[in-house]
């Protein structure tokens, strides 16, 4: 723990935000990128391992292990063992593996529930009317299971602004560079500014894939309030 | 992919419409005499034994359907109905045996193929939820690369057919009531116009009232595009009403009757079948018959100009105690005995209006219905296009009546 803040020190010191709007929309910037890129990776990711095991069931468990136990790392372990080898190090690297391998989890048993979540009559009449299976996958399968989709990636970015933060460790840190830099100097300007746009980017982003899903699943509406909107499959955290 | 599939010419063309050509089947037994014929499948020593089962799904079973006949397959839980149905389209592979369809062995065809062209309705409509009724209903039109302005007409077309409301077509399937979307689902099924249809138990998710109107859409429409249609259902009243002809199965998918439902109901072959078909089958045989083929009676019938006496001879001679008045064939009603005491001729007493009238074409069992409720025991049978609630119209013209003894005669005779 760091010796505590010096009590005449104000919370936000707002000369500070102005004189350092540059450092603060570029840690906003960064924090943004590193977000996206590691959940649009781990997607990338998980939607193969997904894919794998709903075609070849006997992989889901052992698949969802090695994710459970990625997910159980505790990143200060993970960095630590990372920048030790050169090719990742102190940096971009280190802090993508870390952030992907935490969302691989959710986003492998929430895309695994909701291709499973597909009502089976939609899948029956799907293959009767001559479907290939990659056709059936792309124009039935996967469009079926976009609310729950979009519940994982909600729940994996949320959680992936939040870690983004700690890769400041190895010096990534985005919104995590200010709190670091607060922390170390005693001064609670920065680390009360990082945390609240911390939280203000991940409310925002969850609000864009709301939106998002909104857009892409009118179907879901027509059933109507009444049954919630969206067929939600279950969510694995 | 199987050798076999491989083998087999690239261009093999999705039966649709015009009979397909025979497939090169090289060594394999080949297709039935008739191929290209009046059979449109037939079904040869089809057996299906899923994995680690101890018993067969279907064992052995042959089955012939006539080009544009409605075959209905049914049988108790666990007889493989759904089992052969999926046979036919390859949803399922059977373990022994071969499906032939026109002729050809389905199994030489690319499965995507085969089931572009056989057309497939299931229970509860399995509409594709995110899909608009539209969209729905061009699913094996795009699968085929029609193009788009003959996709829409094909769409039109079938709404018109299936009496779907344009407005639908641009809704979501959730917003559909389950017998719209079983509707579509059958507009679906039919959108590349295939020449046979599979339907497993389409009617068993909606309620009665609406069951009974899509049955009724569904007969009206085989008459109007003749397809070779596979049923699939455990409703027996179902399979009597829309069948041309009932295959029972038994547990173990073996086939214990085939036959046209009247033969059915009138000379069960086994136990099985006619404890199936229920002890109520004499009566359910009446469903069938319709009352226009029944013997009717001329019964106890006087014109308007008969006298009095006149009418008490023909109720003594027919053991009533009215009589029928008619002016030429019309009917005009009916008189009661007590009601000759004060006039000259029936026309004087004021024929009253039958309550119990029944049409040709009515069942003789609405036919017994009606007798049994009816106060004199009697159906007048009538033909009236106007007849209603209220009984015969004015101008209905008197056939003859109909009792009990001659429903008996018609079931037994």
């Amino acid at each position: 723990m760091t010796a505590p803040l010096a009590a005449a020190e104000p919370l936000v010191r707002w000369d500070w935000v102005r004189d350092h709007t540059d450092d603060i929309t570029a840690a906003l910037w960064e924090h943004l990128h590193l977000t996206a890129v590691s959940v649009a990776v781990g997607f990338a990711i998980s939607l193969v391992l997904a894919l794998v095991a709903v075609r070849w069931r006997w992989t889901y468990e052992p698949l969802a292990g090695v994710c459970s136990v990625l997910y159980a790392i505790p990143s200060l372990a993970l960095f630590g063992v990372l920048v030790a080898i050169p090719f990742f190090g102190l940096g971009f690297r280190t802090s993508l593996v870390a952030l992907v391998s935490y969302t691989l989890l959710i986003l492998l048993r929430n895309i695994v529930a909701g291709l499973d979540g597909v009502p089976p009559a939609a899948r029956e009449a799907a293959d009767a009317m001559g479907y290939e299976r990659w056709r059936r996958l792309l124009q039935v399968d996967l469009p079926l299971a976009v609310p729950a989709i979009v519940a994982g990636l909600r729940i994996a970015t949320v959680t992936t602004v939040g870690l983004v933060t700690v890769t400041a460790l190895v010096g990534m840190g985005g919104f995590g560079d200010l709190i670091n830099d607060g922390l170390s100097r005693d001064f609670p300007t920065p680390i009360v500014v990082g945390t609240v746009l911390s939280v203000a980017l991940a409310v925002a982003l969850d609000v864009l894939f709301v939106g998002l899903e909104w857009l892409i699943t009118p179907w879901a509406r027509a059933r109507g309030a009444a049954a919630g909107g969206s067929g939600r499959a279950e969510v694995a955290t | 992919m199987r050798d076999r599939q491989a083998s087999a010419p690239a261009d093999v063309a999705v039966p649709v419409g015009a009979p397909p050509p025979v497939a090169e089947i090289g060594a394999e037994p080949g297709p039935p005499a008739d191929a290209g014929g009046q059979v449109a499948l037939r079904l040869d020593r089809l057996t299906k034994v899923y994995p680690g089962a101890s018993r067969p799904a279907v064992d052995g079973l042959d089955l012939t359907v006539p080009r544009g006949e409605l075959v209905a397959l049914v049988g108790p839980s666990g007889c493989g109905k759904t089992t052969t149905l999926k046979m036919i389209n390859r949803l399922v592979e059977p373990t022994s045996g071969t499906v032939w369809l026109d002729g050809v062995d389905v199994r030489s065809l690319p499965v995507h193929e085969l089931r572009r062209g056989i057309g497939y309705v299931i229970q509860q409509a399995g509409l594709f939820p995110h899909r608009k009724v539209r969209d729905n209903i061009a699913t094996v039109p795009r699968l085929l690369g029609w193009p788009r302005r003959r996709i829409d007409d094909r769409v039109h077309e079938l709404a018109e057919l299936l009496d779907l409301d344009p407005d639908l077509l641009d809704r979501y399937p959730a917003a559909l009531s389950g017998g719209q979307q079983q509707r579509v689902g059958v507009a679906r099924a039919l959108a590349a116009d295939p020449p046979v249809l599979l339907m497993d138990e389409p009617y068993s998710a909606v309620d009665p009232i609406v069951r009974a109107r899509l049955q009724d859409e569904l007969m009206a429409l085989q008459r109007r595009v003749h397809k070779t249609i596979v049923l699939v259902t455990h409703d027996i009243d179902e399979a009597i009403k829309l069948a041309d002809r009932i295959a029972v199965l038994n547990v173990g998918g073996v086939l214990e009757q085939v036959g046209p439902p009247e033969d059915l109901l009138r000379e069960p072959a086994t136990d099985f079948v006619a404890d199936f078909l229920g002890e109520d089958r004499g009566i359910k045989r009446l469903s069938l018959l319709r009352v226009g083929s029944a013997a009717l009676r001329r019964g106890p019938v006087v014109g308007t100009a008969a006298s009095a006496d006149e009418a008490r001879q023909v109720m003594a001679r027919e053991g009533t105690d009215w009589v029928v008045v008619c002016a030429g064939d019309r009917l005009r009603g009916w008189v009661g005995a007590d009601e000759l005491d004060r006039v000259a001729t029936v026309a004087d007493a004021e024929p009253r209006r039958f309550a119990a009238v029944v049409r040709a074409d009515t069942t003789l069992r609405s036919a017994l219905d009606v007798i049994v409720t009816s106060r004199s025991r009697v159906a007048v049978v009538v033909d009236d296009p106007h007849a209603g609630a209220a009984g015969a119209s004015p101008d209905a013209r008197y056939l003859g009546i109909l009792t009990l003894d001659d429903l008996a005669e018609g079931v037994t005779g």
